[in-house]
C-alpha cells in the first residue's frame, strides 16, 4: 500500500501542533480560517470599546455621551457602585452588609471543603445565618435598627440565594423521601407538590407572593414583601432541589436498604444513618448545578419590584444623568453573575471528577 | 401499619385545615375588598391595546378573554420560533464543540460558558437596551443585506405577497408526505421480501419536496416579494419584528442554544465506539450507519432532556412582562392590575403553563417507552 509509505505528519513543536489541531484537512483549514476571521472582525473592536478607549472615571456622564458607540462609560458603574452594591441601605452603615456579604462567602467556602460534609455543618450555617440576620437587622449590641425595605443591590441578590437554598434544603430532603415513601397519602402529596411547582413558571409564583399571599392571611396581618418573595422562591427551589435529591436516593443500591433493615433499624434511624449520607453524596455535583440555576432565577425578582443587583442597576439607569448606558450596565451585570456561576461550575465539575474517577465528561445542567 | 394510616390521616386533616383557613381568610377579604371572584370579568371589555398580535386581530373594545388568547397566541409564537431557531443553533453548537478543530472546539466552548452562567433576564435587557438604545434610527437604518432594516424600532424583513398558490402548495405538502410515508412502508414490505432496499428514502424525498413545488411552477411561479420602505420616520410594508419581539426571541434562542449544545454532545458522546465499529463490519456504507445504527441510539439520550429543554424555553417566555412583550403573562398582568381579579389572573397563567408541561411530559413518557430497550429492566 502507498499510504505505507508517505512520510508521517510532522507531530511535535508549533508546527506540528497547528498541522495537527488546526489545519488537518481541507475542511478544517477552512473552518480555522473562518473563525479567525469572525474573530478578527469582533475582538478588536470589543478590546477598544471595553478597555483602551473605555472613560473609566468622570465626573459627570457628559464625557461619556460625546463618546457614545466608541467608548465603553465604566464610570457609570464607579459612580454608582455602592449603591449597586449595598441599595439604599444608609450610607454610614454600609460595613454591615458588607461584613455579612463576607460572612456568605465564608459560608460557602467552608461549605465546599469536603473535610467539612459532617453534620456540624449545619450548626455552623445556623450561627452564620444568625450573625447575618443581627448584622442586617441591628437593633442589638448596638446597632441601629435598619428595615429591611432599605436592604438591597448585591446584597439582597446574595440574601435570597443564601435564604432561600438553606431553607429549600431541607423541606427538598422531605419532599424526596416523601415521594418515595410507601404511604399512598404521602407519596400523593409530594409528587403533587414537585410537579405542579415544576410545571408553571418562576414568575407565576412570585406573582403569588406579591399579590395573592395577602389575600390568603386574616386582616391586619402583613407580611412584608421580602419576606413573601423569599418564601414563594424557597417553595420553588425545594421542588427543583427534591428531584435532584430524588436522584441521588434512586442512586443508592438496594443492597444498602436490605442491609440497614436486616440490622434492625427503624426508619428514621435507617434513613438519616444509612441512606441519606451517602444518597446526598451522589447528588452533590447536580445539587450545585440547582444552586447555579436558581442564583441566576433570583434576578427575576426585579419583575416584582424587589431591590435587588438588576434592579439597582436598573433604577440607577433612571437618573437622567445616566439614561441610555443600558448595554455598559448590563455587560457590568453579566460579569457579576458570571463570576459567581462559573466559580461554581467549576467547582461542581472538579467534584464530580472526585468522586468518580473514571465517570464520563459531566453530568448535563438542566436549568 | 396501623400508626401509618394514623400518620396519613392527621396529614390530610392537617392540610385541610390550612386549606379551609386560607380559603376562609381570602372570601373574607375579598368580601371586605368588593372584588366579585369568578371569570365573569373575562366577557367584559378590556380597553387596554395590545402593540403587536399574532392571527387575532385585537383592539381595546374587545373582551378580555379575547385578550387572553392573544397573549397566548403570542407566547407560542415566540416559543415555537425560538425552538426551532435553539434546536439549529445548538445542534450545531454541539457538534462545533466535538470538532477536531481546536479553535472551533474552543470558541463553542466559550460561547456555552458565557450563555449559561448569565441570567436569562440579564441578558433579555442586554438585547433590548442594544436594539433599542443603540440601534440607529429608522431614517439610518443599518441595512445588513437584501432589503433587511435593523433599527430602534424593530427589525424589517420582506415577505412575500399573499397568493393564491400558498395555500395550494401547503396541501401538496401534506399530500406529499402522505404519499411519502406509504412509499417507505412500501420500501419496508419489498425489502423484507427480496432482502433489496428500494430507493424509498429517495422517492420519499422528491415526493416531499417536489409536489409542492410542482404546484408553484404550476401557477406559474408566482413570487412577488412585499419590501420594507421608508416612509416618513418609519417602514411600512413587509414584515416588522418589534424590538421587544427581536429582543426576547435573541436572547431565549441563544440562552436555550447553550443548554441544547450541551445535550447533542452529550448524547453523540453516549453512543460506543464499538457500535460504529460494528456497522463498519457489518458492511454498511457510511449514511445507513448512521441512520440505522448511531442516530437511534444517540436520539435516545438526547430527547428527553431536549424535551425538559423546550418546555424551560416556553416558562422562560414569560419574562416577556419584564421586557413589554405582550405574552400571556404580561397580559394577565395588565388584567389583573386593572380588575383586581388576582386569584382568577393567576389561575389562568398557572393553568395554561400546567396543561402545557403535563402534556409534554405525557410525550415524554410515551416516547421513552417506545424507544426503551426491549427486555431492559426499568
Amino acid at each position: 500500500m502507498s499510504t505505507l509509505a508517505l512520510p508521517r505528519p510532522l507531530e511535535a513543536g508549533v508546527l506540528g501542533w497547528l498541522r495537527a489541531n488546526l489545519f488537518s484537512s481541507w475542511s478544517n483549514a477552512v473552518l480555522t480560517l473562518l473563525a479567525l476571521w469572525l474573530l478578527w472582525r469582533t475582538l478588536p473592536p470589543f478590546i477598544d470599546w471595553a478597555f483602551l478607549d473605555a472613560i473609566w472615571s468622570a465626573p459627570d456622564s457628559r464625557a461619556c455621551r460625546a463618546a457614545r458607540g466608541e467608548s465603553a462609560c465604566w464610570a457609570f458603574i464607579g459612580e454608582k457602585h455602592r449603591f449597586i452594591l449595598f441599595g439604599t441601605y444608609p450610607y454610614e452603615q454600609h460595613w454591615r452588609p458588607g461584613l455579612a456579604i463576607l460572612v456568605m462567602l465564608a459560608l460557602y467556602a467552608v461549605s465546599a471543603i469536603r473535610r467539612f460534609w459532617r453534620p456540624s455543618l449545619a450548626l455552623w450555617w445556623l450561627a452564620g445565618l444568625a450573625a447575618i440576620g443581627v448584622l442586617m437587622w441591628g437593633g442589638v449590641l448596638g446597632l441601629r435598627y435598619v428595615e429591611n425595605e432599605r436592604w438591597g443591590g448585591l446584597m439582597l441578590t446574595l440574601l435570597l440565594a443564601t435564604f432561600g437554598l438553606a431553607f429549600a434544603f431541607p423541606l427538598a430532603i422531605l419532599l424526596a423521601l416523601g415521594r418515595r415513601s410507601a404511604l399512598p397519602v404521602v407519596r400523593g402529596f409530594c409528587v403533587g407538590y414537585i410537579e405542579l411547582i415544576r410545571g408553571v413558571p418562576l414568575i407565576s409564583l412570585l406573582f403569588m407572593a406579591s399579590v395573592m399571599l395577602p389575600l390568603f392571611l386574616p386582616a391586619g396581618v402583613t407580611v412584608d414583601k421580602l419576606l413573601r418573595a423569599q418564601i414563594a422562591m424557597i417553595l420553588f427551589a425545594a421542588a427543583y432541589l427534591a428531584e435532584v435529591v430524588r436522584g441521588g436516593l434512586q442512586a443508592i443500591p438496594h443492597g444498602q436498604v436490605e442491609a440497614a433493615d436486616a440490622l434492625g433499624l427503624a426508619y428514621w434511624k435507617k434513613t438519616l444513618l444509612v441512606i441519606l449520607p451517602q444518597a446526598l453524596r451522589i447528588a452533590i455535583p447536580p445539587l450545585v448545578n440547582t444552586f447555579i440555576a436558581f442564583f441566576k432565577d433570583t434576578s427575576l425578582v426585579v419583575i416584582i419590584g424587589l431591590f435587588d443587583l438588576l434592579t439597582s442597576i436598573k433604577v440607577s439607569l433612571q437618573e437622567p444623568a445616566w439614561t441610555g448606558f443600558g448595554v455598559e450596565a448590563y455587560v457590568f451585570a453579566s460579569v457579576v453573575y458570571f463570576a459567581f456561576c462559573y466559580t461554581m461550575s467549576r467547582y461542581s465539575q472538579n467534584l464530580e471528577r472526585e468522586l468518580s474517577p473514571g465517570a464520563g465528561r459531566g453530568a448535563l445542567r438542566d436549568d | 401499619m396501623k400508626r401509618s394510616w394514623l400518620y396519613q390521616a392527621g396529614l390530610l386533616a392537617a392540610a385541610g385545615l390550612v386549606l379551609w383557613f386560607f380559603v376562609s381568610n381570602t372570601a373574607r377579604n375579598l368580601e371586605t375588598l368588593r372584588v366579585a371572584s369568578g371569570f365573569g370579568f373575562l366577557g367584559r371589555e378590556a380597553g387596554f391595546e395590545i402593540g403587536e398580535t399574532t392571527f387575532l386581530p385585537f383592539s381595546a373594545a374587545d373582551t378580555y378573554l379575547r385578550a387572553f388568547g392573544v397573549g397566548l397566541a403570542n407566547t407560542f409564537r415566540v416559543a415555537l420560533i425560538g425552538i426551532a431557531v435553539a434546536t439549529l443553533l445548538g445542534t450545531l453548537i454541539g457538534l462545533a464543540r466535538l470538532s477536531s478543530n481546536w479553535l472551533v472546539a474552543k470558541l463553542a466552548a466559550v460561547y456555552v460558558e458565557v450563555m449559561r452562567n448569565i441570567p436569562l433576564l440579564v441578558q433579555l435587557f442586554f438585547w433590548y437596551a442594544i436594539i433599542a438604545e443603540n440601534l440607529p434610527g429608522p431614517r439610518e437604518a443599518l441595512n445588513p443585506f437584501g432589503s433587511v432594516f435593523l433599527s430602534n424600532r424593530g427589525i424589517a424583513v420582506p415577505v412575500p405577497e399573499p397568493h393564491l398558490a400558498y395555500g395550494w402548495m401547503l396541501a401538496a405538502l401534506a399530500l406529499g408526505i402522505v404519499a411519502a410515508l406509504g412509499v417507505s412502508a412500501w420500501g419496508r414490505v419489498r425489502q423484507a421480501a427480496t432482502g433489496r432496499p428500494p430507493p424509498a428514502a429517495w422517492a420519499g424525498l422528491a415526493l416531499v419536496a417536489g409536489a409542492p413545488l410542482a404546484v408553484f411552477f404550476l401557477f406559474g411561479a408566482p413570487l412577488a416579494w412585499n419590501r420594507p420602505e421608508l416612509v416618513g420616520f418609519n417602514f411600512t410594508g413587509g414584515a416588522a419584528l418589534t424590538p421587544e419581539f427581536a429582543a426576547l426571541l435573541t436572547g431565549l434562542s441563544t440562552y436555550t442554544a447553550a443548554f441544547v449544545a450541551e445535550i447533542v454532545r452529550a448524547g453523540v458522546l453516549a453512543v460506543d465506539k464499538g457500535q460504529f465499529e460494528a456497522a463498519d463490519s457489518l458492511g454498511l456504507p457510511r449514511r445507513r450507519a448512521m441512520r440505522l445504527v448511531i442516530l437511534p441510539q444517540a436520539l435516545r439520550v438526547i430527547v428527553p432532556p431536549m424535551t425538559s429543554q423546550y418546555l424551560n424555553l416556553t416558562k422562560n417566555s414569560s419574562l416577556a412582562v419584564a421586557i413589554g412583550y405582550p405574552d400571556l403573562v404580561s397580559i394577565a398582568n395588565t388584567t389583573m392590575n386593572q380588575t383586581g381579579q388576582a386569584i382568577e389572573g393567576i389561575a389562568i397563567i398557572m393553568l395554561v403553563y400546567l396543561t402545557i408541561s403535563l402534556s409534554i411530559s405525557a410525550f415524554m413518557n410515551w416516547y421513552n417507552r417506545r424507544i426503551a430497550l426491549r427486555g431492559a429492566a426499568r
